[in-house]
């Protein structure tokens, strides 16, 4: 077998970097490092692809700071596909004038719940300071007083769902603040094997529920009443698809005792659980000019609906 | 119902070719992980429109039939008996109603497949009726079969019986012990220490137990990262990226000691740097491995992996020609 040459893995002029997963995948990585420049890039790229209806392309995914596509390469060879996303991505350019359609969905949060709390501690052992729980490792690593102030800066600014995926649908969440503001969280020394259905977790710059039990490496702060997945599809927002969250969505946390907490349960037992959302026009350009003002119209019109 | 389960074997699921339009919200694909052989087990019980099969793992189920239909056994060496004689694999047989199907002990591969006439009669979920066990979507009720389970199978079209009916010796898979995989280097493989890239190339990978529809996780070596200040948004560990989508067939290295290629029920998305993706023709011989198995990871081109794509495309018409269908 001829040795393979490796030309196709060095970032072109613009430090992208496009790459082949295989024969029918596309990878490519706009940045290294998260911003939400990068990630509205990669939402107006993939939206732009998905509007223009290419024939042979079969999955288009976002990502954080990339975006990948799936292709049949009996309709599209790969490299002529990759022609076509570099095209596209010169069309686009830097999203300065980019419009995300879309809405701002109210996500309450019971902080330091029992049920995340009891799982934690089971994986002490794979924590870097095990004398801490996660929320008061993550406010002293990031330079708060105290965990009631470090929730406060969580539920203070909304996020965008810079992605969606690894399971269905795990919403990761980017904060709307500055880069200097932005909270920042390692990942478990070792993942754990077990984490509570409707988990809210940070890991890297990202927030992340969970939407199954299962494994993960998220520091853990809170448990989320709202369901993320509804297989049977019974609750009224799942009746068009067993997922809630799509990339480009705006979410806001908002901090709930646990009485609160029992009765949205409750509207999910009985399945007239909706959540609240509105819909709007995030401008970027707006958001990079004035971030908190821009920040405080949007959960307006979310308060309003 | 045509088809009664007596005793469900280890993990028997309803497979098709899979589905596609949902890998962004975190749908995989699934369908069948041999996808060549599910669609020979097909071909030869006259199924051409993509109907549903069953996909046996490790230990095969018994099924008593109902009604009379045509059934064969493809993929794994699973060994299959009708009242007890043991019936070729590869190979259509008819079946009449009271009839029972039992498998013996697996000799080879990792998963049978049991095409049946007129397919598996579930509800289509999102273009498919594969099973995703983790939500419980597709396939019977989401989740693998149980004793009691009564399938239906669905109404046989339009005559498209096989002229013939077994697949020439040549054209059926073996399933060695050891297995060769071919890889596409990229993706984020410029985190990887380029020596240690490759000796990645010259490691004997184990399968280890950790082995399922998801993924194979492997054992044997280790990978050594490039030291780098971490970007904002990945972390702190060596082995995390800006948290990216995973191809189906791609492989990441935890923590730098255990690989895991991502399979038909691929997690869509994650943390971890990813070096570089099973081809398409290989991804069904990947699924065929099991535990204890002995992996090369070969690197490949895009051209070659490219043309292996179309000589698996071939095999399939040659199989197609064989049996009869234009």
């Amino acid at each position: 077998m001829s040795a393979p040459t490796r030309a196709e893995l060095t970032p072109d002029a613009d430090g992208v970097l496009y790459t082949y997963g295989g024969d029918e995948w596309i990878v490519v990585q706009l940045a290294e490092a998260m911003s939400l420049s990068v990630n509205l890039r990669a939402q107006a790229i993939t939206r732009r692809i998905g509007e223009l209806r290419i024939p042979g392309v079969t999955e288009i995914c976002p990502a954080n700071a990339a975006y990948m596509v799936r292709i049949d390469p009996d309709v599209v060879h790969p490299r002529a596909m990759t022609e076509r996303l570099r095209e596209i991505a010169t069309e686009v350019g830097d999203a300065e004038d980019f419009v995300l359609r879309t809405r701002i969905t109210d996500v309450p949060v019971l902080f330091r719940d029992e049920w995340t709390h009891s799982a934690l501690m089971r994986f002490r052992d794979r924590h870097q300071t095990p004398e801490l729980t996660d929320l008061e490792f993550a406010a002293q690593l990031n330079g708060y007083a105290d965990v009631d102030s470090f929730i406060d800066a969580i539920v203070g600014a909304p996020f965008i769902v810079s992605m969606t995926g690894f399971v269905p649908c795990v919403p990761w969440g980017y904060q709307l603040v500055p880069p200097r503001r932005q909270i920042e969280v390692p990942k478990y020394v070792r993942p754990r094997t077990f984490t509570p259905e409707r988990a809210l977790g940070w890991g890297g710059g990202f927030t992340a529920i969970y939407p199954v039990d299962g494994a993960g490496g998220y520091q853990l702060f809170g448990i989320c009443p709202g369901p993320i997945v509804d297989a049977t599809q019974t609750l009224p927002d799942f009746r068009e698809n067993y997922t809630y969250y799509r990339p480009g969505d705006l979410i806001r946390y908002r901090p709930i005792d646990r009485s609160e907490y029992d009765a949205i349960r409750a509207t999910v037992g009985d399945r007239s659980f909706r959540h609240h959302s509105a819909e709007l026009e995030f401008v970027p350009r707006d958001w990079f000019a004035e971030p908190d003002a821009t920040v405080r119209r949007l959960c307006e019109v979310l308060d309003a609906a | 119902m045509p088809l009664e389960i007596r005793r469900p074997g280890l993990m028997t699921t309803v497979q098709d070719a899979g589905r596609s339009g949902g890998y962004h919200l975190g749908m995989p694909p699934s369908g069948a992980m041999d996808l060549f052989s599910y669609e020979v087990a097909n071909l030869l019980v006259g199924n051409t429109d993509g109907q549903a099969a069953l996909e046996c793992t490790y230990l095969g189920p018994e099924i008593e039939f109902t009604e009379p239909v045509r059934i064969a056994v493809t993929g794994a060496d699973l060994p299959a008996r009708v009242n007890g004689t043991e019936i070729e694999s590869w190979t259509a047989h008819d079946v009449a109603a009271g009839d029972v199907l039992s498998f013996d002990f697996l000799r080879s591969g990792a998963r049978a497949y049991l095409g049946i006439s007129g397919g598996i009669d579930v509800p289509s979920v999102f273009g498919s009726r594969s099973t995703y066990t983790l939500v419980g979507a597709g396939g019977f009720e989401g989740r693998a079969l149980r004793a009691g389970d009564e399938l239906k199978v669905g109404v046989t079209g339009p005559d498209r019986r096989a002229a013939a009916r077994s697949v020439p010796a040549a054209l059926r898979t073996t399933h060695p012990a050891q297995v060769e995989l071919r890889v596409v280097v990229g993706l984020a493989s410029y985190r990887v220490v380029p020596a240690s890239l490759a000796a990645f190339f010259s490691t004997d990978w184990r399968v280890t137990s950790d082995a399922n529809r998801v993924g194979y996780r492997y054992r044997g070596g280790g990978i050594d990262f490039v030291a780098r200040t971490p970007p904002a948004g990945a972390g702190s560990d060596p082995a995390n990226v800006v948290d990216i989508g995973y191809p189906v067939g791609s492989i990441q290295v935890p923590g730098g000691s255990e690989p895991i290629a991502l399979l038909r029920d691929a997690v869509t998305g994650g943390g971890y740097a990813t070096i570089a993706t099973i081809i398409s023709a290989d991804i069904a011989r990947a699924g065929q491995s099991r535990s204890n198995d002995v992996t090369r990871f070969v690197e490949v081109s895009l051209d070659e992996a490219l043309t292996a794509r179309r000589e698996a495309a071939d095999r399939l018409n040659r199989v197609r020609s064989a049996l009869g269908f234009d």
